[in-house]
């Protein structure tokens, strides 16, 4: 017999293969874990509809609570309400910076096409604190993430997108 | 798209069984871990809802997701730059994922229980219900910018919409959607400004990309009696052209290029690609996206 709480623990621990540097608790996908004697239930939200990485979260999680000796173990998919980087906890946002990533700015994305004569949100640099930055590509190695580099430093870094 | 095992079929076996195989430490991105993309998620149709007629409307929705999808990793090894083709390749991923969950809603509402696989690689062209825009070829990178802005927008405001639909399932989908749809609209429309308002040899190609793809649009809002029938759970497109045409109208100024005139393509006896009409050009690529599904119609991967 597994103890509720020894279930919690290993479900929390289980990382993001994208992030490995983040838990998925950290990373705010975690929505729910409930047990009932020794039938765990765990309810993750994935971070875009086609994030390669929620079967392999799921496998981790089986294997994970497996071994520790719960077998009946159910991963349950939530799609509403949808994840944002908001979720992302403080602690995430200090493992991404120390990672070299920057965490999400915290600024509500602004609904408009274009920032037609409008600032972008400033990103400050991970690496040298620097707020004259710029994007080099919206999009990077996986959807959630975007390309900066930093003006002082030269360095090139990764930015979890907001929103 | 489905649920997998490893082939070992050829001398690599091993070595791929080694570099693929589940270890509980997230080594996924050698292997493949395909599976249900509704796991978990209830998915019976509300009382008072047309199972039927919402499987036809999810099948709208996603065929429009998976087939442009199909259609932008062309673009794959063949964009201008790196950053531009790691973009288009995220583009088309995020359409892919809102594709399966949509196709597996299809299967799930229309009680056949079909899984997406079933529906992407075993439905014959005229079984397809994707508009027309989806399914034409670029002809270079203005066409892909344009089709893209043109394609994202529409897609956004009807999304915006389906959040509120009586079928939670697809207002969950949508939800997600949302998000994602205005980082690929905000994309395309920085790029189409870019191009218009850059120097007058990517002016003229951007407007005229923008004429070649203008033919296709009235098509976006022309209500389907599925759409029409399906009242709270199905979005009318024709209430979504006002808010097509306020975000459009800002990035063609600032890109300094002309709203086209061009007449709509005629429907073929009042039908079109949300009948199964569809181009010449839909055919190459169905046949080459089905290929491999078909020629081992029993493989596993």
């Amino acid at each position: 017999m597994v103890t509720t709480d020894a279930i919690r623990r290993i479900v929390r621990e289980v990382t993001d293969p994208e992030l490995p540097m983040l838990t998925i608790e950290d990373l705010g996908i975690l929505r729910a874990v409930t047990v009932d004697g020794n039938h765990a239930v765990v309810t993750i939200t994935p971070t875009f509809s086609g994030c390669p990485a929620i079967p392999v979260i799921r496998r981790a999680l089986r294997s994970r609570l497996d071994a520790a000796g719960c077998h009946d173990v159910a991963v349950r998919t939530s799609f509403a309400p949808a994840w944002t980087s908001q979720w992302i906890t403080a602690d995430g946002r200090r493992k991404l910076a120390e990672a070299g990533i920057a965490p999400p700015s915290g600024g509500a994305r602004v609904d408009a096409p274009v920032f037609l004569g409008r600032p972008e949100p400033v990103v400050p640099c991970p690496r040298c604190g620097s707020a004259h930055t710029h994007v080099t590509a919206d999009f990077a190695a996986t959807a959630c993430k975007s390309l900066h580099r930093c003006d002082d430093c030269d360095e090139p870094f990764e930015h979890i997108k907001d929103g | 798209m489905t649920t997998a095992e490893h082939s070992t079929g050829d001398g690599f076996g091993d070595a791929y069984i080694g570099l693929s195989d589940e270890d509980g430490d997230g080594r996924w991105a050698y292997g493949t871990g395909f599976d249900d993309p509704l796991a978990g998620v209830d998915t019976a149709v509300p009382d008072g809802i047309d199972g039927a007629a919402l499987a036809t409307y999810c099948l709208m929705l996603g065929d429009d997701a998976l087939i442009y999808s199909q259609r932008l990793q062309e673009w794959v090894t063949h964009a201008p730059e790196l950053e531009e083709e790691t973009a288009l390749a995220n583009i088309a991923l995020d359409l892919l994922g809102q594709a399966r969950l949509l196709l597996s809603r299809a299967g799930s509402a229309d009680g056949t229980g079909r899984d997406e696989d079933r529906l992407a690689f075993f439905r014959s062209k005229e079984e397809f219900r994707n508009v027309r825009l989806v399914e034409r070829s670029d002809k270079d990178f203005a066409e892909l910018v344009c089709r893209l802005l043109i394609f994202a927008t529409w897609r956004l405001a009807a999304c915006e919409a389906l959040r509120g639909s009586r079928d939670p399932v697809l207002a969950a989908v949508a939800t997600s959607a949302v998000k994602e749809l205005s980082y690929h609209r905000d994309y395309a429309a920085r790029w189409v400004i870019r191009l218009g308002a850059g120097t007058p040899t990517s002016h003229d190609r951007a407007q005229a990309a923008l004429e070649a793809g203008w033919p296709d649009v009235d098509a976006l809002f022309c209500p389907h009696p599925i759409e029409t029938g399906l009242v709270g759970v199905a979005v009318d497109p024709g209430r979504l052209r006002a808010a097509f045409d306020a975000t459009l109208r800002p990035v063609l100024s600032a890109a300094t290029l002309r709203l086209p005139d061009a007449a709509p393509h005629a429907r073929v006896d009042g039908r079109s690609g949300r009948d199964g009409v569809h181009t010449e050009e839909f055919g190459p690529l169905l046949a080459e996206m089905q290929s491999v599904a078909r020629t081992h119609p029993d493989a596993t991967w």
